[in-house]
């Protein structure tokens, strides 16, 4: 391994940084689309570019590159090329069927799980992960917490780490990109459970204000005490005595405490996300907030503080019978406006190919296309601490990228080519397949008879 | 009736409604007097005349007068001019598979529940009646739900936000009736599942003994009925006509063809075996409703004369739909089976558009086809095609102007007409906006009470089509 890192490092010769050790092809072999229109993300557009891809990583990018004798080259023309997408929060590979318990690995029963890692159940041969791959999608932060029954999230306590993963692979191994990419936590919700009208013998009403933030204020305590409990046993083990018990839970999320991980906090009321902040500060968190439905009344707070946000579907209601009908639309370009960071995400498996139209469906509300793209390539990379490797199409990064016939945010467009860690990959799906069978089906010729 | 108006006018989020009253939406039938152009933009008319480039819809009366191509299309003096340059204009969008503007939707109690109906509970004041017009609905079907092999009588109501129960039903649409096989069924059935009571059926066997147990009895029923009918005719005075059954009557209507069913379905085997039960009583199952593995026997689907109603894309969310492909409207169109794409869902009955522009990406339908899934297709299925789904002449005026094209993930409306009044509009929507907030501020401060909004608070919605649905 070693020795084949060097080796890729004398290829890329004036790459200044060190290359990272997760897993990218050696002797993935040389290829180049010549002559695409090349969304870099980071560095504008190139007309009549070509992008070369050597043993996993890109080596050139621009309208004047030499394309090395062994590369296999890919015929550009009139074809656009883009940096592979990201979900920044999905359940690929942990949900197969929603409604079936036993396909479920997404949520943990007890609410206090900082130990447990997406990356042990991970499938890479689940059949959402070529579906969502065939859509240009190449890399998903796979999270506990959500998944279940219809995608349902869990409800508040500490869920587990999640993965960041390349959507290829044979073992996750081969998959990963940061095993411990983030602690996820589900944040108490403020709720009076109001209804507005009484029925069946059900009160109208629900418990007051004061009584609803009570029992939230108890469960942010409750969250407290094991931050505690977590402060207590990291110094307990920095004390070197042999006689602290080995504690996995407190090991694990002691880890995120003086911002040593990153935490993604599942909130949507502003309320709840202030409180998030106040906590995370507290205990000085590398703070994320995924979900964010209210952030827009907070957005200039989230802005000045350096929070990202990874927004909750935009093909969603609105929250509010008195929320404007638009509100899911708008949020997003509301944040980026305001100086935030936003990364789009499905929140789920089958839905991981949608990924694109939760960008599109901001673009007519107030968001730019370019900005919509950057949410689902490189501020997706930012978000999740892997902006050296990922997310624009830069030589020295890992070769990722989609060649397609147009804007990959539009329904009608074709995905062509998807690279991943500088390799081409299998766009053949279990959909594919199934339609192919099916179209090519002959033309039923005996009818039969019924009574 | 009481005005639904005066009831909601009081409820914190009432604005919506409001706009409604302030563009003076009709409570039915159609008012609007003054001829209307709307000239200059391409129309997809979902017609024989397909696209038409720099194109003009002229409409009075709730009912569209011409379509066809600016130059040819004359207004009159009096007519409001609208300038679509740049701008797309569709059919009003119609949902062949909703259960909004329901108060519930679901009888489970019993096996076959073709008593109830989906007209008793229509609640005009659910919001997304508005919210799907802002994405270009005009028309749902809104049905009951998947508890039962054979359940309720829906409903084809017409998004006129600020219109009763009564208002907001399309007037003339043919009756319908829920029919529903596999998971649901047979889950509402299940004794191993907490907190449901056993009820037959629990397997796909049984859901079909129930539906051809029920079509027996019927079709007694029915012969009883004849027979009274044919004496009566004869002048004999002393028959005694049957006890009226009301579960029996809806049946009854399917075997004469008068009601149509919608059967909610999923797998290729289910959707056969209903379509060959159906054959054994006479009958014909007018609509499959899901229908995801309607690709395994579009043929046999197109021989019995069959239509489908189903998703863009949804799979996997249950057994049933892990064999689901987004090509399953494709090769269902391309084997002769009339489809259209519907939302089950108030969210998706938003961008329905969208859902449609899916199938050109996946199976490869044209723009025409496309839009067909979920306009003149859909209106076919419910048999109300000689009045929306497509922009013609003589048709009711349920129009939608895009601000650019509609079959994109970019796509937005500008405003909406049903019968030629505006139900939606953004800048009327825009404007609204600041009244709902001085509308809520002051009920905030007759509660004296600032803090007790907790509507932002609510669950991540959920995308998928309900469980019990």
């Amino acid at each position: 391994m070693v020795k084949s890192i060097v080796a890729a490092a004398a290829v890329l010769g004036t790459v200044g940084f060190a290359l990272p050790a997760e897993a990218v092809a050696q002797d993935g072999g040389t290829f180049a689309v010549q002559g695409a229109t090349i969304h870099t993300v980071a560095d504008g557009v190139i007309e009549g570019g070509t992008i070369v891809i050597r043993d996993g990583r890109i080596i050139a990018v621009g309208q004047d590159v030499d394309i090395p004798a062994d590369a296999e080259i890919i015929d550009g023309e009139g074809k656009h090329v883009f940096p592979g997408m990201i979900d920044s929060f999905s359940s690929l590979g942990l949900t197969e069927v929603g409604a079936v318990a036993v396909t479920n690995d997404a949520s943990e029963l007890g609410r206090w799980n900082p130990h447990l890692n997406a990356h042990t159940a991970i499938h890479p041969a689940s059949e959402h992960i070529p579906v969502a791959r065939a859509n240009g999608i190449t890399h998903s932060l796979v999270a506990p917490g959500g998944g279940g029954r219809f995608g349902g999230g869990g409800g508040s306590g500490i869920q587990g780490q999640a993965t960041l993963v390349h959507l290829d692979g044979w073992t996750v191994e081969e998959m990963e990109i940061e095993k411990t990419a983030a602690m996820i936590i589900g944040w108490p919700t403020l709720s009076t459970g109001f209804r507005a009208f009484a029925g069946f013998g059900r009160p109208a009403g629900g418990r007051s204000f004061q009584r609803a933030q009570e029992r939230f204020d108890e469960e942010v305590a409750e969250m407290d005490s094991w931050f505690v409990a977590a402060e207590h046993y990291r110094q307990a083990v920095a004390s070197g005595s042999s006689r602290v018990p080995r504690n996995i839970q407190l090991e694990h999320l002691s880890r995120v405490l003086d911002r040593g991980m990153k935490v993604i906090v599942r909130a949507n009321g502003w309320r709840e996300i202030e409180s998030a902040i106040e906590f995370a500060e507290k205990w000085n968190l590398d703070l994320t907030i995924a979900g964010g439905n209210g952030a827009r009344e907070i957005a200039g707070t989230l802005a000045e503080k350096n929070i990202p946000v990874i927004l909750g579907p935009v093909q969603r209601l609105p929250q509010g019978e008195d929320t404007a009908y638009d509100d899911p639309n708008t949020l997003p370009g509301v944040l980026h406006e305001a100086g935030v960071e936003i990364a789009f995400a499905t929140f789920n498996s089958s839905d991981a190919r949608t990924l694109p139209y939760e960008a599109a469906n901001s673009v007519s509300w107030g968001l730019s296309k370019e900005a919509a793209l950057e949410a689902v390539t490189l501020g997706p990379a930012r978000v999740l601490g892997v902006d050296d490797r990922l997310g624009s199409l830069e030589v020295g990064k890992v070769g990722n990228l989609i060649v397609t016939d147009g804007d990959p945010l539009e329904i009608t467009t074709r995905i062509e080519w998807v690279f991943i860690k500088g390799v081409p990959s299998d766009l053949d799906n279990k959909h594919d397949s199934l339609w192919e069978e099916y179209r090519n089906r002959p033309a039923r010729r005996v009818t039969t008879t019924t009574t | 009736m009481r005005d639904p108006r005066t009831r909601v006018a009081g409820r914190v989020g009432a604005g919506c409604l409001a706009l409604g009253l302030a563009l003076g939406i009709p409570g039915g039938a159609a008012a609007q007097e003054q001829p209307i152009l709307i000239t200059g933009a391409t129309i997809l008319t979902a017609a024989e005349a397909g696209r038409i480039e720099d194109g003009a819809v002229l409409f009075q009366n709730g009912r569209i007068v011409a379509v066809g191509p600016a130059s040819e299309v004359e207004a009159p003096s009096d007519a409001v001019v609208i300038d679509g340059t740049g701008k797309y204009i569709t059919p009003g969008i119609v949902d062949a598979h909703s259960h909004i503007a329901a108060d519930a939707i679901n009888e489970g109690a019993v096996s076959v529940s073709s008593m109830v109906s989906i007209h008793d509970v229509i609640d005009p004041t659910d919001v997304a009646i508005y919210r799907e017009a802002a994405g270009g609905t005009t028309t749902s079907h809104v049905m009951h739900g998947s508890a039962n092999p054979i359940g309720g009588n829906n409903a084809v109501i017409k998004h006129r936000w600020g219109a009763d129960a009564q208002g907001l039903l399309f007037q003339g649409a043919p009756p319908t009736i829920k029919f529903a096989l596999g998971e649901n069924p047979k889950r509402a059935g299940s004794p191993n599942l907490p907190g449901h009571e056993a009820r037959y059926p629990a397997s796909r066997m049984g859901v079909m003994d129930v539906v051809r147990q029920a079509f027996i009895e019927a079709s007694e029923y029915k012969a009883e009925w004849d027979t009274y009918r044919a004496r009566v005719a004869d002048g004999d005075r002393s028959a005694i006509p049957p006890r009226r059954n009301l579960t029996m009557d809806p049946l009854v209507e399917v075997l004469e063809g008068t009601r149509y069913v919608h059967a909610h379905s999923y797998r290729a085997d289910e959707i056969l075996q209903l379509m060959r039960v159906a054959e054994e009583f006479g009958f014909r199952i007018h609509v499959f409703q899901h229908v995801l593995e309607g690709y395994r026997v579009a043929d046999e689907m197109a021989e019995h004369g069959a239509h489908a109603s189903t998703f863009s894309d949804w799979w996997a969310y249950k057994m049933e739909a892990y064999e689901a492909i987004p090509h399953n409207a494709a090769i269902m169109t391309q084997r002769g089976v009339n489809v259209s794409i519907n939302s089950d869902s108030g969210e998706e009955g938003r961008h329905l558009n969208q859902e449609a522009a899916k199938t050109m990406k996946w199976g490869g339908l044209s723009e025409a086809e496309a839009l067909a899934t979920v306009t003149i297709n859909a209106a076919f299925q419910l048999l109300i095609d000689d009045r929306v789904g497509s922009l013609e002449a003589g048709k009711d005026a349920d129009i939608v102007l895009w601000e650019n094209y509609p079959l994109s993930s970019y796509a937005r409306v500008r405003t909406t007409y049903i019968d030629g009044e505006v139900v939606f509009d953004i800048d009327a929507d825009l404007a609204m906006r600041a009244e709902i907030e001085a509308e809520k501020a002051e009920l905030r401060e007759m509660l004296g009470e600032a803090d007790e909004d907790d509507s932002d608070n609510e669950r991540e919605p959920d995308r998928r089509p309900g469980g019990e649905r």
